[in-house]
């Protein structure tokens, strides 16, 4: 059955269609989350705000979880569903160079066009300063090209690296989150806190 | 315990409800086109048509333009993401709207100028940018929609992501704390 569009269950237009309609849940989600503030956001870095460890890993394992249960009932087939490939080396420059422009920002792409759309200016420039960002990487891509294509993996999934099953993994991954969890809640209440 | 009389119109969701209902988003989003969420690559692609449009030859001649040709086909803005982050601009604002929070600020904290904010938002932005480019994708499309497809490299970026931002929060305490 799905993913639907993959499977032409649904037309590109339809798809394109519901995409529109799914972003309009993102941002309804990010934005009452309180995603569209850069000192909310930051909070996690420094323990006064725990709220995107606890939103983005709730997010994350109710995701996978949703995923394998599908799968289990035969509502889609999880070889057609993108697994994004393992570049080794530009995943993990690629993420660091991202967490320098986080704790700088106080912004990802995601939570920028929230804070954007609500007013927030600081937002707005953060977005201009991603489209430069892009521009560079396009315009000197030459210069990055060797990194960008260095240690191809594959789409490789961890599961299948660790000789686990999916399942087994889920669990683990649970059990890691709740933790966390339980870090972020004794975390706050040791750090003074305002709602912004 | 101490008590404010400030009136209380910010009220956000409970985090984990927050999260469970971005982890319905999300598989939905995988269970209707096989893919998850993102928002660089809607960027990627804004950066892609403008370049096109503004130079076509040197978009024609130039490596990174035809190399985005050949994995992706019809025209750039015709794109999952593209109209995704459209419904995200217009989500976002619909929720200010309905919690009262529509207001043009620049947020930061009392012990910086709104100048500074600005200087650093900008340069965290660049370097976001470039970093989303190395990724593959940013915190959405690489790291949390890499957590629901057990994505070795999507967590290695997350990781990444997460562990730079602390790595680096001591230098930048000033502009938060």
């Amino acid at each position: 059955m799905g993913p639907l569009a993959v499977n032409d269950i649904i037309s590109p237009n339809t798809n394109f269609l519901l995409a529109f309609i799914i972003g309009i849940a993102f941002g309804l989600v990010l934005e009452q989350s309180g995603f569209s503030s850069s000192r909310k956001l930051a909070g996690l870095f420094y323990g006064y705000d725990m709220v995107v460890l606890k939103v983005f890993f709730t997010g994350g394992v109710t995701a996978m979880l949703g995923l394998l249960f599908f799968s289990l009932f035969g509502w889609v087939d999880l070889n057609l569903v993108y697994v994004n490939p393992t570049f080794l080396a530009s995943a993990i420059v690629g993420g660091l160079i991202m967490g320098a422009g986080f704790i700088m920002g106080g912004f990802c792409p995601g939570t920028s066009f929230c804070g954007a759309a609500i007013g927030k200016l600081d937002a707005m420039i953060f977005i201009v300063g991603l489209f430069i960002g892009v521009y560079i990487f396009a315009f000197g891509y030459p210069m990055f090209e060797t990194l960008y294509k260095a240690t191809p993996m594959g789409a490789q999934k961890i599961s299948t690296m660790l000789d686990i099953s999916d399942g087994v993994f889920a669990l683990i991954l649970v059990v890691v989150a709740l933790g966390m969890f339980y870090a972020a809640e004794w975390v706050e209440k040791r750090f003074p806190r305002e709602e912004y | 315990m101490e008590t404010t009389d400030r009136p209380k119109k910010l009220k956000y969701m409970n985090p984990y409800i927050g999260g469970v209902l971005l982890g319905l988003v999300l598989l939905a989003a995988n269970f209707i086109s096989g893919r998850g969420l993102g928002a660089s690559g809607a960027i990627k692609s804004v950066v892609v048509a403008s370049t096109q449009a503004v130079a076509p030859k040197y978009a024609e001649r130039t490596k990174y333009f035809k190399e985005y040709h050949e994995e992706h086909s019809g025209s750039p803005m015709k794109n999952w993401l593209v109209f995704q982050m459209l419904g995200v601009i217009v989500g976002g604002f619909a929720s200010g709207a309905l919690a009262g929070r529509l207001k043009f600020k620049v947020e930061h904290s009392p012990k910086i100028t709104s100048r500074r904010r600005l200087l650093f938002a900008l340069l965290g932005g660049i370097l976001f940018g470039i970093g989303s480019q190395l990724g593959r994708g940013c915190t959405s499309g690489s790291a949390l929609s890499g957590i629901a497809v057990i994505s070795f490299g999507g967590i290695i970026t997350m990781m990444g992501i997460f562990g730079g931002a602390y790595a680096l929060a001591y230098f930048f305490r000033r502009n938060w704390i």
